[in-house]
């Protein structure tokens, strides 16, 4: 009986991302909107913008082979299997010892590698320069990842995400140095691995700025609409994983039963909401980096990461 | 008869096929023939390996009355053996099995057919060898059997060349070990294994052990900077060869350095780690940066051998610190992903090269710029490839990424160190491995984009056409061992648990016991990782989604030219290609590493002319180590030869000097 409610409450968490992700997407397309003094769209415009996409047929290139087509969906089930196992307004699910933080890390690396490969298909030169930036990035932004990971493990004693959580909502852990320096790298890592400003334009029609969307060119009807969710999935996961590390109040502990979860869903929404605004706010506020200068900012995550692990062994209390 | 002399045996009919290959000729029988019989011996091998360590068959051991007259010859299959024994197995049989049809392609298959199987049983002996003469013995034959296959194609350009390199590295590195078992066997001058595991030694003598084994073993398995010759000599040989000697030799130059470091030198003091952890970590980085830049395939695939040498000796390293300071579990942790992580890349980089060899047979071309939209041609060979790039990328749910996870559970438990300088020296090198997993990924994008995707660069790759199938078989055999290892990781750390018992003294839980067949390396509350149920998660998602998108949404599909921005192109070249994927990373990291640097030439303003780009890399270490030493020895060389031309006067009265010059010092020394 456990088990089943257990599996349905993890069931209810897989839908709810889904659900969610595209309005996300809506939500800072429209701040974006009203920063610039525009009216935008609404923010339920992605999900419109997908079931049109899903009706469409698919035009594919004449010598695109058949990993191109299978590459959307396998994009989109490791990126939703990863969010999955991020705890949203409940930790302690039934599936989340299934994986820890450098699973999911390495989950999305799986989802990244298959888009990159799928750039690389069509034989087309923006293909390539996609998959050949991607990778460029992803090869600097993942160990900074990495090392966020590994300090905020360190201070909790444990890389599952449940039991991370779970410690961060006690109140023991205080400010600390250490946690700052790790979520400033996060947040540089979510915004290069989510392609947004100043890593990457995610509304970019110059060709020669993009990068996720060189990548996806040549992508049309069901398969983009596949891809555009599992973008979506991305930056929902990332907003739900700093939420859950470092602002986790709010968050269904594993003894509160079913009557905790509306409050806990509401917290979650209110979490998601700010991550939104703030991405938006952000991203009116600075300018798109050239391709050359990402490295350094994506070092200083590195580096970052790295000053918040060793800090770490200078002082437990850091 | 025990496993032990079982194993021997296979081992002799390996060596005896080598002068039955020599008998037989240019027979068409023999190339089947010895293959499929190296293939069987290596299979029973595999399962001589498994009976012990599952426990079926005792540890046995074996004197032979061979060698040197007061010692005799010590062969003995405990734990350790055995999980090599495993390793070599399989990958031999497999390289065996791949031979069958790989090898028919073979011009002259007299430079290939009597060494090959001399090699792997020379393989084999280094492994059960339980003294110092044995096992050196068997390390030398195994050394120039293989020195012979890289020159079975003598005449290609730069064989000849790596054949030289790899045949100097080769004794540098046996004097090496000359000289550690030379210490290990001390005054007392006993070397069999047993009487070094019982005798004690300085903390001083141990690390010097360790330098020498790292020089020694290293060169072979090639750590940085005695890797140079590992990219030349690799790729030479032929592919089953490369497989062999990039999957499986490398795996026993480091089980001569684990038998050394972890048994017979015995306790090792914490300060001797640290080198080790820093020599793996560069190690890797430095590998994988060059797998990175490397136009040819083989030869990327053999630099990715020395990142993934990295990664290993960086774990060992992990482990002699853990057990220096009585943290037996940890260090059963680090040791565990060290081996299942010689076990995995035994298993990925044979099936790459094979790749690499149906690769080259199809289109007679190693280049990457000149392949392209194999995928189409070559459809087995490219999801196999596929698996093999997945695979050593560490992307979940296969096996690659279980090892590098454990590894990365173990840099995690280094706050519990009570040494400062390993506690900054871990996680540092943690951030490296990190690095080196992240550009890996980028690597095999590259060598699998480039090479099986896009459209094709050269006439050659648009005529290939798909393998044999013993070739497939072979690979697709490797293919399975990577996903089943990657979703039953348990499965082979509770077979190794007994080589981590033996080495340091613990082992991890017992992995059959969990829930869900779940890895839980120290505590469930900690960390645990279940590749079953990412695999089925995955696998549910991707075809459910497929499935409701087809059946609720559109499934119509259409075919028509690239979109590309609104300007295709015809012409092959405009895609990316192998030196154009690498540039964002050469450019980040290249400059200082690999002294890349860019020169372009544009024509004067108003002439039509193409703009020309050239990349200049330098080797720092061919540069910085190697050209010093070779011009500094051929500057003596030249003094030395006018000593080839004197009177025999002056040849006498050089004789006379020494003698008396000898004389003298023997004088003082009294």
């Amino acid at each position: 009986m456990e088990l089943i409610a257990n599996l349905l409450v993890q069931g209810a968490q897989m839908a709810l991302v889904v659900a969610l992700a595209p309005a996300l997407m809506g939500l800072v397309r429209k701040v974006k909107a009203r920063m610039l003094r525009r009216r935008g769209a609404s923010i339920f415009q992605p999900y419109r913008d997908i079931l049109r996409l899903m009706r469409k047929e698919v035009v594919l290139a004449e010598n695109a082979s058949w990993l191109f087509r299978v590459v959307p969906y396998m994009v989109f089930a490791a990126t939703w299997v990863a969010a999955a196992l991020v705890p949203t307004f409940a930790v302690g699910l039934q599936f989340n010892w299934t994986a820890d933080l450098i699973a999911i890390v390495a989950l999305l690396g799986s989802a990244r590698f298959f888009l990159a490969l799928a750039g690389m298909d069509v034989g087309t030169a923006f293909g390539g320069i996609g998959a050949s930036r991607e990778m460029m990035i992803a090869s600097m932004a993942e160990p900074a990842m990495l090392l966020a990971v590994f300090s905020v493990s360190l201070v909790a004693g444990s890389t599952q995400l449940s039991t991370v959580a779970a410690y961060m909502a006690t109140e023991d852990v205080g400010l600390r140095v250490s946690l700052g320096l790790a979520l400033v790298a996060l947040v540089i890592v979510a915004l290069a691995e989510n392609a947004r400003i100043p890593v990457d334009n995610p509304t970019t029609h110059l060709e020669l700025t993009m990068v996720h969307e060189a990548m996806v060119l040549e992508y049309s009807g069901r398969h983009l609409a596949m891809i555009e969710i599992a973008a979506a999935l991305k930056l929902l996961l990332y907003i739900s994983l700093i939420g859950c590390i470092f602002v986790p109040w709010g968050i269904a502990g594993e003894a509160a039963g079913v009557m905790s979860y509306p409050l806990a869903l509401g917290f979650y929404l209110g979490k998601l909401a700010v991550g939104g605004v703030a991405l938006g706010v952000f991203e009116v506020s600075i300018a798109k980096m050239r391709v050359f200068r990402v490295p350094d900012f994506l070092g200083a995550a590195l580096m970052l990461g790295l000053l918040g692990t060793l800090l770490l062994f200078v002082s437990r209390s850091l | 008869m025990t496993a032990v002399e079982f194993a021997l045996l296979c081992a002799a009919a390996l060596l005896a096929l080598g002068p039955v290959a020599i008998l037989l000729g240019r027979r068409a029988v023999a190339t089947p023939l010895i293959y499929a019989s190296s293939a069987v011996l290596c299979l029973a091998l595999t399962g001589a390996g498994v009976a012990v360590l599952a426990g079926m068959a005792g540890v046995s051991g074996r004197v032979l009355p061979i060698g040197l007259p007061w010692l005799g010859a010590h062969w003995r299959l405990d734990a350790l053996a055995a999980f090599f024994l495993l390793v070599v197995g399989f990958g031999s049989a497999a390289a065996s099995v791949y031979a069958l049809g790989y090898g028919r392609h073979e011009h002259e298959p007299l430079r290939v057919l009597p060494f090959y199987p001399a090699f792997l049983g020379a393989m084999v002996l280094v492994v059960l060898a339980h003294d110092a003469f044995s096992f050196l013995a068997s390390w030398e034959v195994m050394s120039l059997l293989s020195w012979a296959l890289v020159m079975a194609h003598h005449r290609a350009e730069g064989t000849r060349h790596a054949g030289y390199v790899y045949l100097l590295m080769a004794g540098f590195g046996t004097m090496a070990l000359l000289l550690a078992f030379g210490l290990l066997a001390g005054s007392g001058g006993d070397y069999a294994f047993d009487a070094m595991r019982a005798s004690d030694r300085s903390p001083a003598m141990a690390a010097a052990i360790l330098a020498l084994m790292l020089l020694g073993a290293g060169s072979k398995a090639g750590l940085v900077p005695l890797h140079v010759w590992l990219p030349l000599a690799h790729p030479a040989a032929p592919s089953h060869v490369s497989a062999l000697m990039s999957g499986v030799m490398t795996k026993v130059a480091l089980y001569g350095l684990i038998r050394v470091v972890f048994d017979l030198v015995g306790p090792l003091a914490w300060w001797a780690s640290p080198a080790v952890i820093v020599l793996g970590a560069l190690t890797a980085v430095l590998g994988i940066l060059s797998a990175l830049v490397a136009s040819d395939i083989k030869r990327a695939l053999a630099y990715s051998t020395i990142e993934n040498i990295g990664v290993i000796v960086a774990a060992l390293g992990l482990a002699l610190a853990f057990r220096a300071n009585g943290m037996t579990a940890t260090a059963a942790l680090a040791f565990s992903a060290a081996l299942f992580h010689i076990f995995n890349h035994a298993a990925f980089k044979s099936l790459l090269f094979m790749g690499a060899g149906n690769v080259l047979t199809a289109t007679g071309q190693r280049e990457l710029d000149a392949l392209g939209g194999l995928i189409h041609r070559m459809p087995v060979t490219a999801a196999l490839m596929l698996v093999g790039a997945m695979a050593i990328s560490a992307l979940p749910p296969l096996n690659g990424f279980a090892s590098e996870w454990l590894l990365f559970q173990s840099v995690l438990k280094s706050p519990e160190l009570p040494q400062a300088g390993l506690q900054i020296i871990v996680p540092a090198a943690g951030a490296m491995l990190a690095l080196a997993a992240a550009l890996a990924a980028s690597a095999f994008v590259r060598i699998y984009g480039v090479g099986f995707l896009g459209r094709p660069r050269s006439e050659a790759a648009q005529k290939a056409v798909e393998v044999d199938r013993f070739s497939l078989a072979a690979m697709a055999a490797l293919a399975l061992i990577c996903v089943l290892a990657g979703v039953f990781p348990g499965v082979v750390l509770d077979l190794l648990a007994p080589a981590s018992e033996a080495m340091v003294a613990a082992r991890l839980p017992v992995q059959a016991d969990q829930a869900w067949l779940t890895l839980v390396p120290i505590a469930e509350t900690r960390s645990t990782y279940n590749g079953l149920l990412v695999l089925v998660f995955i696998a549910f998602s991707a075809s459910g989604s497929a499935w409701l998108v087809h059946r609720l949404a559109s499934r119509k599909l259409r075919r028509g030219p690239a979109w590309d921005c609104g300007f295709p192109s015809d012409i092959a070249n405009t895609q990316y290609g192998a030196g154009s994927f690498a540039q964002p990373l050469r450019r980040v990291l290249g400059t200082v590493l690999l002294r890349a640097r860019e020169e372009i030439t544009m024509p004067p303003p108003g002439d039509g002319g193409p703009a020309r780009l050239r990349v200049h890399l330098r080797d720092l270490f061919w540069d910085g180590i190697y050209q010093p030493i070779s011009t500094v020895i051929n500057a003596v060389a030249t003094q030395a030869n006018r000593l080839q031309f004197l009177t025999i006067r002056r040849y006498l009265s050089l004789v006379v000097g020494s003698l008396v010059s000898l004389l003298l010092v023997l004088t003082i020394w009294n």
